[in-house]
């Protein structure tokens, strides 16, 4: 929350173009960090174990703080004068840019466990780089964060090793999440027009390289969770452009529900 | 000979409460004492457990994100007090998966209060205030406890408690200082809360059993009707404070007693409640053993996977 009100005189100095483009991205990495914290959320009081209860409440409640310190940013970027909450409740659906996969519902702890396993990997990357992002405020918000997802991605990695190498019907779960959710992890190394021109710019790195090795950490915990790795998948794409599935108009009901049911008041 | 030894232990175990020692557990103790603090604390952890729900309810409705921040940190604090709880009772040869079997099939209690539904954002606050700030008041002698293990998660325990009373408030001001249709959702909310809340403390003293023998063993330390005389005296300035109307036309400050005198609990809905009749006593039970019975299989999976392990160490080891 500090990083709130460290002012940023770079952001200042910004074309009205670049900054624009820093905007879009910034609200892009926290409505996808706001719709993934939210599904773990569900999982609050429901969990297999309580201790993994625990454990997606915790990995929610970073991806929450982090959705905070970024429309933050976004905000300040924007200067229209909306805050954190108007960005997170006051916009539609085709508005939100997360990438599909973050907002597919939570399924059974298998297919939780393989969306958290494919974002993470990928979270992981990307903050690894952004740290060393010329704006300071996003590479600050990496810098804290890179460390949350470290952790996230351990914990995923190890329980799809577990599903996988566990019992029949472990095995069979996660697979049938695979088999599900494969074809959104095209989506998050797909750069949109935004994404390349910030690549261009040299705010963020070619997603191609990070794909790379987001391909050789798949391919070795696959490998310890005896699981193949899908080939000849067709992607599907258009979350973070604003073309979603069904499933987030709904999410954004129920999270948006006071706000929109009373406009304009303070809670 | 075997009944002189016993009674020896049983009067150093006597000395030690008299002294205010801990009991550790490999210290001998008393069967019943045993047993009625294995009933308390696992009680006091399914509570903590099902008490997730009510609040889980709206952490997906949570009307910012900096409330939605503070309520789900809330609800994680108090699996963590269930998690110490069941450790606690852990020590005393109560096993976990024991416990649980015991919550599902109805044969261990936890707090009837959490048998009734969250219908607004206001009881998010109201639950806070309230019932965090009774369970708080139930639970702070319980730091100073006889048994070890029990005290020091306790302890723990309060200090999360007291923060979790005060995000509360917090969200009772607000809304008391909002819009008019904030400030009727709290009085709402307040009036639901406020008389299951007195109940929270138990029943009268005269008809609570097994207070007189869990006061003389320190495991407790108040009665039931001092510690919902503590609550009202310190809660009934809050509510006006905050503006709010007590639900209780017999509440009147007593000079000479210097507390208030308050209604009469409605005693039938309180046995209602605890006999399995409450609004959501089914609805609770039922997500809890839904949960645990759909979680059976990553339970299995990461067992299976943990001996594949071992025995993969183990054939390493023997090359
Ligand atoms: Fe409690
Ligand atoms: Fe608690
Ligand atoms: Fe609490």
């Amino acid at each position: 929350m500090e990083l709130a009100h460290t002012t940023n005189t770079a952001a200042q100095s910004y074309s009205p173009e670049l900054r624009e483009l820093l905007f879009q991205y910034t609200l892009q990495l926290a409505d996808t960090s706001l719709i993934l914290g939210h599904r773990l959320s569900e999982w609050c009081g429901h969990g297999p174990i309580l201790e993994q209860d625990l454990a997606m409440a915790n990995i929610a409640l970073d991806l929450l703080g982090e959705t905070r310190s970024l429309y933050q940013y976004a905000a300040e970027l924007e200067g229209q004068g909306r805050t954190e909450d108007d960005l997170a409740f006051l916009r539609e659906a085709v508005e939100y840019r997360n990438p599909l996969l973050v907002e597919q519902p939570n399924g059974d702890f298998a297919d939780t466990i393989l969306r958290q396993f494919l974002f993470d990997g990928f979270h992981y990357l990307l903050l690894k780089q952004l740290q060393n992002c010329p704006d300071k405020r996003l590479a600050a918000i990496a810098t804290k964060s890179f460390k949350e997802a470290s952790y996230h991605l351990k914990w995923s990695s190890e329980w799809v090793i577990r599903l996988g190498d566990g019992t029949e019907e472990s095995k069979h779960r996660i697979e049938k999440a695979l088999d599900h959710l494969w074809r959104y992890s095209g989506e998050l190394f797909q750069m949109t027009p935004v994404e390349q021109e910030l690549h261009k710019a040299g705010f963020i790195p070619d997603y191609a390289q990070l794909k790379q090795q987001w391909d050789e950490h798949v391919a070795k915990v696959f490998a310890e969770a005896t699981l193949e790795v899908p080939k000849n998948v067709f992607m599907q794409l258009g979350g973070k452009t604003g073309l979603h599935t069904e499933h987030l108009g709904y999410l954004l009901a129920e999270l948006q529900y006071l706000q929109r049911a009373y406009p304009g008041l303070e809670w | 000979m075997e009944t002189i030894v016993e009674k020896s232990l049983e009067e150093q175990f006597e000395e030690k409460i008299a002294n205010e020692i801990r009991i550790e557990p490999k210290d001998w103790m008393p069967d019943q004492y045993r047993k009625t603090l294995i009933r308390q604390i696992s009680q006091h952890a399914h509570s903590e457990i099902v008490g997730m729900l009510p609040e889980g309810n709206w952490i997906t409705r949570a009307p910012s994100l900096k409330r939605k921040a503070i309520l789900l940190s809330k609800v994680q604090d108090e699996a963590g007090h269930g998690l110490y709880l069941y450790s606690a009772a852990e020590t005393l040869g109560a096993s976990r998966d024991q416990m649980i079997a015991d919550l599902h099939s109805g044969k261990a209690k936890y707090s009837s209060i959490f048998n009734y539904p969250t219908l607004s954002w206001a009881d998010i606050g109201a639950i806070g205030w309230l019932v965090d700030g009774a369970a708080i008041m139930n639970q702070v002698p319980l730091c100073r406890t006889s048994y070890g293990p029990y005290a020091r998660a306790m302890v723990r325990v309060c200090k999360e408690e007291s923060f979790h009373q005060r995000q509360g408030f917090e969200i009772m001001m607000t809304l008391c200082n909002g819009a008019p249709a904030q400030k009727k959702m709290a009085q709402e909310a307040f009036n639901r809360w406020w008389w299951p809340t007195l109940m929270m403390f138990g029943p009268k003293d005269e008809e609570s059993p097994n207070t007189e023998q869990s006061m003389r063993w320190k495991i407790k330390r108040f009665t039931n009707d001092e510690l919902r005389q503590r609550f009202v005296d310190m809660m009934v300035p809050q509510a006006e404070f905050l503006g709010l109307t007590v639900p209780d036309p017999d509440l009147k400050w007593n000079e000479t007693k210097n507390g208030y005198d308050f209604g009469e609990v409605n005693w039938e809905e309180f046995w209602n409640v605890v006999k399995g009749n409450g609004p959501c006593n089914k609805d609770r039970i039922q997500t809890r053993v839904k949960a645990h019975e759909e979680g059976a299989w990553v339970r299995e999976a990461a067992l299976a996977h943990a001996q594949k392990r071992a025995q993969r160490e183990a054939q390493k080891q023997e090359k």
